[in-house]
């Protein structure tokens, strides 16, 4: 349960990268199946052979944004649609995750990782690694929120709100969905950098569809939560990560075996995007919540629903 | 301030559906001048807004801004020195920011967006003043998401937020056509206000003719991608709607726009 809530929230650094294309930028990117990996090797041949873990786990994060750089210019520059952009380099990117590694796969036994000094101390799985975790993770929700507030990241998110208008501000959309890939792509490869740390190799099938594990926290998070602040909605994604590993937990120990996990994957993203667009689901929130009214136009009853 | 040379562009050349948008149009705004340009269906009204905006790019001349060169500029890097109003309400503004995100968007126009906040204390009070300016109580809901406003709201909003930074250019594409009588009153009303506030020059196209000729401070007419009446300010006050419709009378075979037939 612990182990569960651990990598939740590991992996919830690759699922504020996903938020970052995927709601931020509006843009479905499937890079990221290949980014993980590579921040994975990255780290790891880093780490095997004598790099410092911090320094290791900051290359990742950099080769990441190489790999989202890459998706930015063929979608951008080489009118390539989005989807199949994300697909060419998430492929390119499986031949040159084995270039990295030189192998399929490269463990980490006996090295001295990011994790390595909180295995020692015994805190591992204990509920003091979930605080450390989750205070990490909480760190990057806030420089995340912040960039968000920037001139820079306000006109990113103006890219994913409406390309036209900010065009006419004299902002390069191009520009902005480049670096935006880059970012979460970095964000990924990060994400992969530290759970090859944490589970002691690096894989080369590691990524193999985290695209669904990354859009499913993102969607179960904003099930859950409401949208109406970035932050809230940054933060519902490192829950909707965690809630995504609970539930795996419980499909494991109910029987359902580690080859079903792709299965239930597709399955939780289906059921948290159908779900919410049931009648019967939408009653069952109605009478939780309530929803803000659109506000009405008259100078009278002016109100800030802030 | 705008000068438009020898401007043409044939769209589909050389299949049978090849059209001749604008023929060798030639046009100069000075400094302040408000130009309202109407015409019939496909003169080339919206072609030429385009051309300026750098949406459309032409197959020969040159659009120059403050005697720049600008033909070749993406859309984005002329932004510096244009301001747009869209016919589509909802296209000028980003629905999922608040008000005050909106205003710190524009307020960036042309300069470099880096890492600072977009919104401070010292800007939302400024913000909030311009806000006031349209006196739609907007002042007040500076944290609002802008796709929770009406259309109304929303135009006016975007008429702001392209004009508060003073572009060089101010163009303006139909931009009450898509609201209710009472609020493109409101919209066309402040767009007066706003535009001889800041003493921009302006081009506006309009298929309504009462309005090309309540605002602005010159008119032209468009036909079949040529430039066919062009009046100042003195010969434009003197003009009727019925006048107008008496000129279009004059060009055998012009539709009037669906929407002038309307009005």
């Amino acid at each position: 349960m612990i182990t569960a809530v651990e990598l939740g929230l590991i992996y919830a650094i690759m699922a504020l990268g996903v938020y970052l294309t995927f709601r931020i930028l509006d843009f479905p990117d499937l890079t990221v199946d290949g980014s993980f990996t590579t921040g994975a090797a990255v780290a790891s041949v880093g780490i095997v052979n004598g790099m410092n873990p911090w320094l290791a786990t900051v290359l990742a994060f950099f080769a990441g944004m190489v790999a989202g750089t890459i998706t930015g210019l063929l979608h951008t520059k080489g009118k390539i649609d989005g989807l199949l952009a994300g697909i060419l380099t998430m492929i390119a990117l499986y031949s040159i995750n084995l270039r990295i590694m030189g192998k399929a796969n490269t463990p980490l036994l006996g090295e001295e990782t990011l994790i390595s000094p909180m295995r020692a101390s015994g805190i591992l799985g204990s509920w003091a690694s979930v605080a450390i975790l989750f205070a990490v993770c909480l760190a990057f929700v806030a420089a995340i929120v912040w960039f968000l507030h920037t001139e820079l990241g306000m006109a990113m998110r103006a890219t994913g709100d409406n390309q036209e208008m900010i065009r006419s501000f004299g902002v390069s959309t191009d520009n902005q969905k480049i670096l935006g890939l880059a970012l979460s792509n970095g964000l990924v490869a990060l994400s992969g950098a530290v759970i090859a740390q944490y589970q002691g190799f690096a894989d080369i099938g590691m990524g193999i569809g985290l695209i669904l594990i990354g859009l499913a926290s993102v969607i179960v998070g904003q099930a859950i939560f409401t949208q109406r602040y970035i932050w809230l909605a940054a933060i519902a994604v490192v829950f909707g990560a965690v809630i995504y590993r609970l539930v795996i937990q419980l499909a494991l120990s109910a029987g359902l075996q580690v080859n079903d996990m792709k299965l239930i994957s597709a399955v939780l993203v289906v059921v948290a995007l159908l779900l919410p667009k049931w009648k019967g689901f939408q009653k069952i929130i109605k009478t939780f919540t309530k929803r803000p009214q659109p506000v009405t136009e008259s100078k009278e009853g002016v109100r800030t629903n802030a | 301030m705008l000068e438009i040379k020898n401007l043409s562009r044939t769209f589909f050349p050389g299949t049978v559906n090849e059209r001749k948008a604008l023929r060798n149009i030639n046009l100069n705004l000075s400094d302040g001048e408000f130009v309202t340009v109407i015409g019939s269906n496909g003169a080339g009204k919206s072609t030429v807004l385009n051309m300026v905006a750098g949406k459309l790019q032409p197959d020969v001349g040159t659009v120059s801004v403050a005697g720049k060169n600008v033909t070749k500029l993406a859309d984005y890097q002329r932004a510096k020195y244009i301001g747009r109003v869209f016919q589509d309400p909802m296209a000028g503004t980003a629905p999922t920011m608040t008000i005050e995100e909106n205003m710190a968007l524009a307020y960036a126009r042309g300069r470099f967006r880096g890492l600072g906040l977009g919104v401070g204390s010292k800007r939302r009070e400024l913000f909030a003043q311009e806000l006031a300016s349209l006196e739609l109580g907007l002042e007040n809901r500076l944290k609002t998401k802008v796709g929770l406003l009406s259309g109304g709201q929303r135009q006016a909003l975007s008429l702001l937020m392209a004009t508060f930074s003073k572009p060089k250019i101010l163009l303006l594409d139909e931009h009450t056509a898509a609201l209710d009588p009472q609020r493109a009153a409101l919209v066309s009303r402040l767009t007066k206000e706003i535009v001889e506030r800041h003493q921009l020059t302006t081009l506006m196209v309009t298929h309504n003719m009462e309005q090309a000729l309540a605002l602005g401070t010159r008119l032209i007419m468009m036909h079949d991608g040529q430039i066919i009446l062009d009046l100042n300010q003195e010969e434009k006050s003197k003009m009727t709607v019925k006048d107008l419709l008496d000129e279009f009378g004059k060009i055998k075979g012009a539709q009037l726009d669906d929407k002038t037939m309307l009005q």
